[in-house]
């Protein structure tokens, strides 16, 4: 019981996420009315994805340094869980897109996917699945862990610049671009959100990393347990 | 350290000059990608395409002329360079041969497209140095890609399923940037913060090279 108080705390605040989320008055807008209240979920998809991949690169690292299997399933069941929040996070930002930034007809969906934001999450995903394509290529279970452990690195490493600094130096149909007046894109903390979304908000953000570190560990419990006889420590 | 590292490079030259039929192979690669792209246009291409079929030619050159690097040593003699040289001077080696080779193809793919699909470009000379710069970004991330598929069984697609996805960012900024040549006009500044991200991305490439490449050359 000690050791779950995350597992419900997650559970509480998504259900206080889906329920205030809901419920709670949020500033009408142009264009975007109501479906403001996706940012309870496209957003947060997003941040849960980003620390998945954080933690499966620092997990990486830890493989290189000490060659143990056990890191190696920690990596790759992280980036995993990742990966799925990235699907996730590109179906509810397709969805938002196609009530908000479609609404002109002369916009085709091609002119809106260059978006640059969209371009660094279609890298994320073709990253990690170059990964997953990486580690099927190998029989050997130590050179893979490795050679995919190093590719994790590599990618991370040259995602992180793709995701976090190239979209803030060009314009974009996301808030917080250059040039329009809605401050930083990681959403600024006087003027960008209404004060009572942001108390929905960062409880959301916790409750589904929350959440996804659950389903991850959950994954990697099955594995250790599955690959019980090659872990020897 | 340096000594090894130029009689590494050396080596890599040397091979290069005796064993022709490779260098030859990525110059009629290029050549008959070029002609392809010739034919397959009635007319001459606008700005945009050409500068746009020029970047993806440079892209599919890099992956043949880069990814030959670690997958023509073969087991033998990767285990004699672990016994002359340390895994840092043998990238870095590798990093110079394969720097050299794509400077070399990106001059020889660019005279090809001004002589089969005419030369669109304003300013000549800032284009040149536009393509040679991302001839070095490509070639980077090519290299260690390239050590990462020799690891791997079915090697070829991989480097391409790899790298892809990585040089990305780095592509599209030069094909941005390029657009300077073509006598598009930039925010006060824009070009230099472009090429700064360039030069900063392959820095880290660079870096990331140096310390993960230990771990994949012992065996």
């Amino acid at each position: 019981m000690k050791k779950n108080w995350w597992k419900i705390l997650s559970f509480i605040l998504l259900a206080y996420t889906v329920i205030a989320g809901f419920l709670i008055k949020v500033p009408d807008l142009p264009i975007i009315h109501q479906s403001i209240r996706n940012l309870y979920y496209h957003v947060c998809m997003w941040m849960a994805m980003m620390t998945m991949f954080i933690i499966s690169c620092v997990y990486s690292i830890m493989y290189l340094r000490s060659s143990k299997y056990r890191n190696d399933i920690f990596a790759v069941n992280y980036a995993a869980v990742g990966t799925f929040l990235g699907i996730l996070g590109y179906t509810t930002g397709a969805l938002w897109a196609n009530y908000t930034w479609l609404t002109d007809q002369s916009q085709s969906l091609g002119s809106v996917l260059k978006e640059p934001k969209l371009i660094g999450a279609a890298i994320a995903l073709l990253i990690y699945g170059a990964y997953f394509v990486l580690r099927g290529s190998f029989t050997d279970l130590d050179k893979r862990a490795r050679v995919s452990a190093v590719y994790n690195i590599f990618a991370f490493a040259m995602l992180f610049p793709s995701i976090w600094i190239i979209p803030r130096m060009v314009g974009s149909l996301h808030p917080g671009a250059p040039g329009s007046d809605s401050g930083n894109p990681a959403l600024n903390a006087q003027k960008d959100l209404d004060s009572a979304m942001r108390l929905v908000f960062y409880p959301a953000v916790i409750g589904w990393t929350l959440l996804s570190v659950w389903i991850a560990t959950l994954k990697i419990r099955y594995q250790l347990i599955k690959d019980k006889s090659l872990i020897n420590e | 350290m340096f000594n090894r590292i130029y009689a590494l490079l050396k080596k890599d030259l040397l091979l290069e000059f005796r064993q022709k039929h490779t260098f030859y192979g990525v110059i009629l690669y290029i050549a008959s990608t070029v002609f392809v792209i010739y034919l397959s246009f009635p007319d001459k291409p606008d700005g945009t395409t050409w500068n746009s079929l020029f970047w993806v030619i440079q892209l599919f050159i890099c992956v043949n002329a880069v990814a030959k690097s670690f997958l023509q040593e073969s087991r033998g003699r990767m285990l004699y360079f672990y016994t002359i040289a340390s895994p840092v001077e043998f990238i870095i080696s590798k990093i110079i041969y394969n720097v050299l080779l794509m400077l070399l193809m990106s001059t020889i793919s660019l005279l090809l497209f001004f002589f089969f699909l005419t030369n669109p470009v304003q300013n000549t000379l800032q284009f040149t140095g536009i393509v040679l710069v991302g001839g070095v970004s490509i070639s980077l991330v090519f290299t260690l890609m390239s050590a990462i598929a020799a690891k791997a069984q079915q090697n070829a697609a991989l480097i391409a399923i790899m790298g892809f996805p990585i040089i990305l960012p780095q592509l599209l900024i030069l094909m941005k940037l390029s657009k300077v040549a073509f006598a598009e006009v930039f925010r006060q500044g824009a070009v230099t913060q472009l090429i700064g991200l360039v030069v900063g991305l392959d820095v880290l490439v660079i870096a990331m090279a140096i310390v993960l490449f230990p771990y994949l050359w012992k065996d």
